[in-house]
């Protein structure tokens, strides 16, 4: 029997699916009871004339658990296509996050200082306060967020990650 | 297509007949009146009126695991439907493809916690392959077409198309004919890569202790499946074993058959797998019945695993050649393959492999010793064997020791004549089962071995059985306990037998006169054979009360959490062996 080394691993995998009502539902239904980690998931349709949606998850496991979730997944019945974008060459990945920040005087300006630094956009403000919007690495926007907190931050809204696979091929 | 005018339910009828659909199971309900108005006016469908809608699902597991088709179940809204979650889920787990339809509340009330609603749809997402909402009868033809594609097709399983009242009752033209249907998406791959089989000829040309693991995905691929795998195994002089859901693959009494493996499986099956050096896996998913303790589990052998659904591979046991396609079709090719090759084993080592099997063989870990008053449960069943083989019967059972003893001592010859409950082990299964069988065999001998306790689960089908005058054989094991839990009670929890005694029970015999049938008792071991025969001869449903010892157990026996090699053989094999704290958790 080959044993493979069980080290816990970060993958994200984008799922092509049939838009039909309840496919959401499966895929998540499918994570929660067989117990895999979903770290962040996204779903839109991207062809709506054929009616595809896509799900990109961010999940972990051993790499045995991983080929189980992709087989899972691809059994699904109105599941098109699965492709794991961290092994199959790599990907580009983005988040995009909304953050408030409130406050005035020196911690204001701080807080639009360092926006600046990560290119941030300022999409609403008023004297006391700043919504910022940034799009990026989740570890950006991570470190971003941090930075806010002594600064008056008081809400976040992220997107969860979309990604892309790197080269001319597609899904 | 035809312009008329139709509606939902008139199409879901002809959708139903174009499937050559002839017998469906079902209860009525509210939600579900103008389907049953609309199966009142036709005659090609014959629907049997179950007692519970849990009957009716096993009995279209039963109708469709003796028949190769789908099995239909036609349930209301509600509890209509939460009461056939059970059965889903063992079809499920046991791959039966079954097509449920079930009512539901009109579309504009779905959500409105509206009388007999249920979220049937949410429910029974994670125990059904798939499932839809129909919320226009202009879809209703396609999504019945493309129900049944997707029951039977890869690695068969329990649809569920929740019909909305107003959506059945609502009328179009617009049909759709079978052929005329594909899947969008879902295309199951049936046939392997080329380079996997000569992979997988080459790996098991190098055996020196082969050994092939089949299992109910053989069955499933149909019985031109089940000769392939024999032709194989015969080919190759190779040993073969089974599992529960694969008995009846291949033939019982043939001398390459080392029985079923697994927990209680035959000392012989079992060493063979811990021994073998190239393991031969198609269509078995290693479940943790099989496998006992995984780091033990056939350590030295090279793994192939042949499986129709990718997921099942690694999955429990990491494997050395995954091959992913039909098992039918695999086998074809594997057997092509070996003979373009002109492959041969070595057949020194083969004899070597062979006596060994042999010596193991020799400890004859299913005897017993049938004497003084009492009727053993394994002499009953042995004797029911004996009795009935000739006959070809179809079996069917519940779940416990019972189910054990007749996987044991009954020796299918042939496949779809052996219905249980696997995955699920759903206790009632086998009196529904048997009545679904006996309907698609209505000249065959349908014999559910059965437990008292078990029994009790599903006996409102008794009912069903005599309105529609079917000849189905009840044969109860009864030792007044819940048999199997009693046993791991005794061997786990120090002898505290805590509510596994099968107190109240009925008077067999007079229950099956109050329900039509014939009851037989037989508590003597000089009469079981006569009383046996009396059952079989019998043209009418009996419910045969044979009353066995109480307490024995069911070995042989791999504990859980233990390993092939750890088997108890017996009642006095256990002492030395206790069962570890990892072994306890287990089920």
């Amino acid at each position: 029997m080959n044993k493979t080394p069980q080290e816990i691993e970060k993958r994200t995998i984008a799922v092509l699916v049939d838009n039909e009502p309840g496919v959401l539902a499966r895929v998540i239904g499918l994570f929660s009871g067989r117990g895999y980690n979903i770290e962040s998931l996204t779903v839109s349709e991207v062809d709506p004339r054929q009616r595809f949606s896509r799900i990109t998850v961010v999940t972990s496991g051993t790499p045995q658990i991983i080929e189980q979730i992709k087989a899972q997944l691809d059994r699904l019945v109105p599941v098109q296509r699965v492709s794991d974008l961290t092994l199959d060459g790599g990907s580009v990945e983005r988040e995009l996050a909304l953050v408030k920040v409130a406050g005035s005087g020196d911690k204001r300006v701080e807080s639009l200082r360092i926006a600046d630094i990560f290119r941030a956009r300022v999409v609403d403000s008023s004297h006391d306060h700043f919504v910022f919007e940034m799009t990026g690495k989740s570890e950006k926007l991570d470190v971003f967020i941090d930075l806010m907190q002594p600064l008056g931050l008081v809400d976040v809204s992220r997107t969860g990650v979309v990604a892309i696979s790197r080269g001319p091929q597609g899904l | 297509m035809s312009a008329e005018q139709k509606t939902g339910a008139e199409m879901l009828i002809r959708a139903l007949k174009d499937q050559g659909v002839d017998v469906i199971f079902g209860y009525p309900g509210g939600a579900v009146l103008p389907i049953y108005d609309a199966l009142f006016q036709q005659n090609d469908i014959q629907h049997i009126l179950v007692r519970q809608e849990g009957g009716a699902v096993h009995a279209a597991e039963g109708y469709a695991r003796s028949t190769g088709k789908v099995g239909v179940v036609l349930v209301t809204s509600g509890p209509g439907a939460t009461n056939a979650v059970t059965g889903l889920t063992d079809a499920l787990m046991d791959s039966i493809p079954i097509v449920c339809l079930t009512g539901q509340v009109p579309t504009h009330l779905i959500g409105n916690d509206a009388f007999q609603e249920a979220d049937t749809t949410g429910i029974t997402r994670p125990c059904t392959k798939h499932n839809y909402l129909v919320k226009d009868v202009k879809d209703l033809p396609r999504i019945m077409h493309e129900a049944f594609y997707v029951a039977r097709s890869g690695r068969p399983g329990p649809v569920v198309i929740d019909l909305p009242k107003d959506v059945v009752q609502a009328k179009t033209t617009h049909y759709v004919a079978p052929e005329e249907v594909t899947h969008r998406s879902y295309r199951p791959q049936t046939k392997a890569e080329d380079h996997k089989i000569a992979e997988a000829v080459e790996m098991i040309a190098q055996a020196k202790r082969p050994i092939v693991y089949a299992g109910g995905g053989v069955i499933n691929a149909g019985p031109k499946a089940c000769e392939l795998l024999t032709r194989f195994v015969h080919l190759l002089g190779v040993p073969c074993t089974n599992t529960l859901m694969g008995l009846g693959a291949f033939p019982g009494s043939d001398p390459q058959f080392l029985g079923m493996l697994g927990m209680h499986g035959t000392y012989e099956a079992n060493l063979a797998m811990y021994n073998c050096d190239v393991m031969i896996n198609i269509g078995a998913r290693f479940d943790d019945r099989v496998t006992g303790r995984l780091d033990e589990f056939s350590p030295r052998s090279k793994k192939i695993h042949v499986d129709i659904d990718a997921s099942s591979i690694n999955k429990n046991v990491m494997v050395d050649l995954p091959i992913v396609g039909d098992a039918g079709s695999v086998l074809e090719d594997l057997l092509a393959a070996w003979q373009a090759r002109e492959l041969a084993l070595d057949q020194k080592a083969l004899k070597v492999w062979w006596q060994k099997i042999e010596e193991w063989r020799a400890r004859d870990c299913l005897k017993f010793e049938q004497k003084g008053q009492i009727i053993k449960p394994q002499h009953a069943i042995k004797r029911l064997y004996e009795l009935t083989k000739d006959r070809s019967p179809f079996i069917t059972t519940e779940v416990g020791q019972h189910q054990m003893w007749a996987a044991q001592y009954f020796k299918f010859e042939q496949p779809n004549h052996w219905m249980t409950s696997g995955g699920l082990g759903t206790m009632g299964y086998g009196l529904p089962a048997a009545m679904g069988v006996q309907r698609a065999h209505p000249d065959a001998l349908v014999i559910d071995v059965a437990g008292e306790a078990s029994i009790l689960m599903n006996i409102q089908e008794l009912s069903c059985i005599a309105q529609y005058n079917l000849p189905v054989k009840v044969f109860i094991v009864n030792n007044q306990w819940m048999g199997m839990v009693r046993q791991w009670q005794e061997l786990l929890h120090g002898g505290r037998y805590s509510e596994s005694y099968s107190a109240a029970l009925p008077d067999f015999v007079k229950l099956a006169e109050s329900f039509h049938a014939v009851g037989i008792r037989c508590h003597k071991p000089e009469e079981l054979d006569d009383k046996i025969m009396e059952m079989i001869e019998t043209p009418r449903p009996v419910v045969f009360d044979c009353l066995v010892a109480q307490d024995e157990n069911c070995f042989p026996m791999i504990p859980s959490g233990a390993a092939h090699y750890e088997m108890l053989l017996g009642p006095d094999d256990k002492a030395g062996k206790p069962i570890s704290e990892e072994g306890m958790v287990l089920v």
